[in-house]
Order: structure tokens, then sequence, then C-alpha cells
């Protein structure tokens, strides 16, 4: 990508982070609920009026819109993101503390997937129409089709509670608390990558490329995994990078489930309390972390495909 | 009337799953007729019973028979659903329409405040609006609407950007048919299909996006019987109820089985190039 381009797109992100910004921020400011009774409500007091007065003009809710986001804008860009109302602790620490696991329960999810969903997907195309492509098919459809939360609850009902495998829920995030959360997402991904690669692998099949290998006596095997397939995984690369982003932000409904502690287990309990400094945060890291991504998905591109790599220069 | 027929009978699948569709809605629309109780009425003596004797599907942790719970689930999901996915369809097919027949700022402002809400996890902006909104179906489904449109709206102009400038199009417009006309004339019938498509194929997912939320407690509120909902209380009774937590979910697989299904056929009568 060329430094034109590169100043184009980061121009693109950062016009898109303030619309999201300022859009989390009016959300807020039109909530209904109020921020400051929830606050003092999550630490059991009942304040008097004049209290809660002089908390608003404390946290400045009493002035005008524009005066609020600017000041909340301002401090987000010097890495203050305000403080927790529940948890009474800076925003940015406890996104910081939540990430983490959250990071490592997706990449785990997204290998297991990638195990389940190139050589079934791969199988299916190689042996399109015939019977194993129509059971691959069929599995991946009805894994389409089920609730990723059923899926959970399922896997803890048989792995955790009859089997007793594995701790049902666990403070700690370790590799055996991982386990069955990364699997509940792996699920229903992998359903939808099935279908994916095999539909790339399908195409690349078609290509002439292919004919012609066929035609120079190659074998089928080395036409497949050494010319079809990386053809075929590039697609898969900014499908992978989608993913990661929206991981980061959807696992929460797993998270709760497993009582994982990740970043969406903690947005959960924040918009449960009302917590708006951390919803806000929450809100726009997300919105930063799967952008990044999605650039860094843009510029890979070129290096794994010299077609676009020469089209650039 | 010869030629309907030949639709239904040239598709089999599709007609096979459009049936199975109206079942479901039937169900939904005759819930006081099978279901076998009152879904809200509390027997707490009959609490955590399991599945038989009067209860096909058991009873919950306030002694509802389960069955009827599940049963009256899809008037929860299925109104829920449709209006979400209907409005989401009109409202993002006519803003792309708009903006891509007309172009200039109005096309840019649109546009750039689309590419926003696409350059962003659907999921946790829907969160953020749900759990802000206070918990309810209804703001379950603007949360889950306000995240949607823009793909809808995307595919339309996209759309109508290729047959803008086509002849017919520039014929309309030199023998003076009104803009409106031409809209409603040349630029949906072109667009439809493809969101007809899209729209159907969405439905699924969206139930699922939807009963996510209530699992999460930001949709439907208790005691209404909705399934993500009746999940996430069958939850703590995992251990001594796994029936509880099992028909829910077997009847969400169902559903969206049978509306995906749907959706995949008709993309195949509708499009037939698309058919592998």
């Amino acid at each position: 990508m060329n430094t034109d381009k590169l100043w184009k797109r980061f121009l693109q992100i950062l016009i898109i982070l303030i619309g999201i910004s300022f859009l989390s921020f009016l959300l807020i400011f039109l909530a209904p609920g109020d921020p400051v009774t929830s606050m003092y409500a999550s630490t059991g007091m009942m304040p008097s009026e004049e209290v809660i007065n002089e908390t608003r003009e404390e946290l400045g809710l009493n002035r005008i819109f524009i005066e609020q986001y600017g000041t909340w804008l301002w401090n987000c860009l010097h890495g203050n993101f305000g403080n927790s109302f529940s948890m009474h602790k800076p925003v940015s620490e406890l996104l910081l503390s939540r990430l983490m696991p959250t990071i490592q329960l997706a990449v785990l999810s997204l290998v297991i997937m990638l195990a389940i969903s190139v050589p079934f997907g791969v199988l299916s195309a190689v042996y399109k129409e015939r019977p194993v492509d129509y059971i691959v098919r069929g599995i991946s459809f009805f894994g389409i089709s089920m609730p990723n939360f059923w899926v959970g609850l399922l896997l803890l009902y048989i792995v955790a509670l009859k089997l007793r495998l594995v701790p049902t829920v666990s403070k700690e995030a370790g590799f055996q608390q991982m386990i069955l959360p990364a699997l509940t997402l792996a699920f229903a991904m992998a359903a939808k990558y099935t279908r994916q690669v095999r539909t790339a692998v399908l195409e690349e099949l078609n290509q002439d490329y292919v004919t012609g290998a066929r035609a120079r006596g190659i074998s089928e095997s080395v036409i497949l995994w050494r010319h079809v397939f990386p053809n075929a995984l590039l697609p898969l690369v900014t499908m992978l990078g989608l993913s990661l982003g929206s991981l980061l932000g959807g696992t929460a409904v797993v998270e709760v489930i497993f009582g994982y502690q990740g970043i969406g287990n903690l947005a959960v309990t924040a918009i449960t309390a009302l917590d708006y400094p951390l919803i806000q945060g929450f809100v726009l890291w997300i919105a930063l972390i799967y952008m990044v991504i999605n650039l860094i998905v843009d510029i890979s591109y070129e290096f794994l495909d010299p077609r676009i790599r020469r089209k650039m220069r | 009337m010869k030629k309907k027929q030949n639709i239904f009978l040239k598709n089999k699948k599709f007609t096979v799953y459009l049936i199975l569709a109206f079942g479901i809605i039937l169900t939904a629309v005759f819930a006081p007729q099978i279901a076998t109780h009152d879904p809200g009425e509390a027997i707490l003596t009959e609490a955590l019973k399991a599945p038989g004797n009067g209860h096909l599907f058991g009873t919950d942790k306030l002694g509802r028979d389960l069955f009827s719970r599940v049963i009256y689930g899809t008037r929860a999901s299925l109104p829920a659903t449709f209006a979400l996915v209907g409005s989401i369809f009109l409202i993002g097919s006519a803003i792309g329409i708009v903006a891509g027949y007309f172009g200039g700022w109005l096309d840019a402002v649109i546009m750039r405040i689309a590419d926003m809400m696409v350059a962003f996890p659907g999921m946790v902006l829907a969160l953020a609006v749900a759990g802000i909104l206070g918990p309810s179906i209804t703001n379950a489904v603007i949360a889950v609407g306000l995240v949607s449109w823009p793909k809808y709206a995307r595919m339309a102009r996209s759309l109508v950007l290729k047959i803008k400038y086509e002849d017919y199009v520039e014929a309309a417009k030199v023998t003076g048919s009104k803009t409106r006309h031409i809209l409603i004339r040349y630029m949906m019938p072109s667009v439809l299909p493809t969101l007809v498509i899209t729209a159907s194929t969405d439905i699924g997912g969206t139930m699922l996006e939807l009963a996510g939320l209530s699992f999460l407690g930001f949709g439907a509120r208790p005691p209404v019987p909705e399934w993500g909902l009746m999940l996430s209380e069958g939850r703590s009774y995992m251990q001594n109820a796994p029936w509880i937590m099992i028909f829910p979910g077997l009847a969400i697989l169902i559903v969206v089985m049978v509306f995906n299904l749907l959706g995949d056929s008709l993309r195949d009568v509708l499009d037939p190039k698309e058919e592998e």
C-alpha cells in the first residue's frame, strides 16, 4: 500500500472513530436511566437530592451536550476514559485487564474453527455431490441454525455436569476454562467457514490453470494442495480478520454462560449497571481494535497476493 | 393461475419449506388452541416436573407448563423477527435507492454513516443500544435494526448505480417521467429480487440475534415466554431440570433452520444462476 492510500485510510478511520465516539456519547446522553442514581445505587446508598446535584456538577453532567462531549473526547485522547461508576476503577485499567483473556479465547476458537472447517471444506469440495459432501453440508447447515448460547449450554451440561471433565465455572482464565467457550464459538463459525472453504476451493478448481496442470499430468493431490489450496485460502484471510474483530465484541454471550472473565462479560456487567464511562470506553476500544485489524488485513493482502502487489506499484 | 401452480411444482424444495414455514406461523396464530396449559399460570407445587405426566415438556421453576410456553414462544419471536427484517429491508433499501439515484452530498453523508456502522462489530453496538434503552423486545428490535440497515442500503445503492445510466432510464428521463415514477417503476424492480433474497436469508440469523439479546437479559422480560429468555432461566436449573434448557433451544433450532432453508431455496427460485 503506498503512503497516499495509507493516509487516506488513516483519515477514514479517524472520521469513523469520531463518528462512533459521538454516537456512543449521544446514545448515553439520551438514555432514560440517570447515571448518578445508578452510580449511588451500586454502592447501596440512597443519597439526597442535594448530593445528587453536587455529584452531577462534579461529573460535569449539568453542562451542555457538546461541551460534555468535547471534554470527554479530549480526555479520551489523553488516555483517560474516566472512572467506572460501578467498579470505581479507571476504565482503561478495567478494559486492559479483560482484553487479554478475550483475545486468547478468540484466537483459540479461530484455531479450533480452522482445524475443523478447512479439512471438511476441502473434502466437501473435492467430493462434490457425493455422500461426504452431503453429510458435511448437512451438518454445517445445522451448525448455522444453532444458537451459540444453546450450544454452550449443551456443552456445559454434557462435558462439565455429566462427564465432569472440566469445572463448570471458574474465576481463573487458564486453558481448561477456555476450552469449552472456545469450542462453542468455534462451532458456529466452523459451519460458516466450511461452506466458505468449499465454495472457494470449488471456484479455484474450475480455473484454467487446474485444467492445464491436469493436462501436464500433475497429480491431483499436488494440484489441490500446492496450487488450489493457497489460492482458495486468500479470501479466507479477510474473513478471518473480520471474525477476529467481531469475536472481540461478540463473545459476550458465551463469556456470560461460562463465567469467563473477558471483555464481553465486563461489557454486559457494565450495561446492566448503566455504567456509562465503561460502556463508552468499551464501544470505543472495540471499534478501534476492529478497524486496526481490518487495516492489517488489507495490508497483509498485499503480501499474500502478488497480483495485487504488482498492481499497486 | 396455471402459471402460479407451475412455480410451486417446479420448485418442490421451496414449496416444502414454504409449507413448513406456514406451519410455524400457524402455530403462533393458533397458540391458544395448541397449548395444553396457560403459559403464564404458575403452580409452585408443580415446579421442575420432568417431561411426561400431563406436561409434555415438563415444567419450569415456577411450575409453568414448558410445552405451552415453547408454543407461545413463537408469538414472541416471529412477529419481532418479521417486523425487524421487514423494516430494515424497507428503510435500508429506500435509503440505498435514494443515495444511489441522487448521488452528491446526500449520497456521501448516507454512505459515510453506513460505513461507520459497518466498520464496527454489530453485536457490540446492538448490545449497548439494547442495554441503554432498557430491556424490552421492542428495544432489542430497534438495537439490531440500527446496526443492520446499512447492509441493505449499500446493496440497493450499488444495484441502482449499475442501472442508473442505462438507456431506458435515460429515455424515461428525457421523455419527462417524474423522479418518483422512475424510482418506483425502474429502480425498485431491479433492486428488489436481490434484496428479497437477502432479507429471506437474514430471517434465521436475525432470530438468533434477538434470542441472544433476550438470553443476556437485554430483550424480552419475564414472564414473557421467549425462547432466549427461557434458556437463560433454565441455565440455573441445568443440574436438576435439563429439559428447561433443551426444549426452547430445540424450538429455536427448528424454526431458524426452516427459515434458513426457505431463504436458500428462494434464492434458487429467484436467481437460478447461483445454483451450483
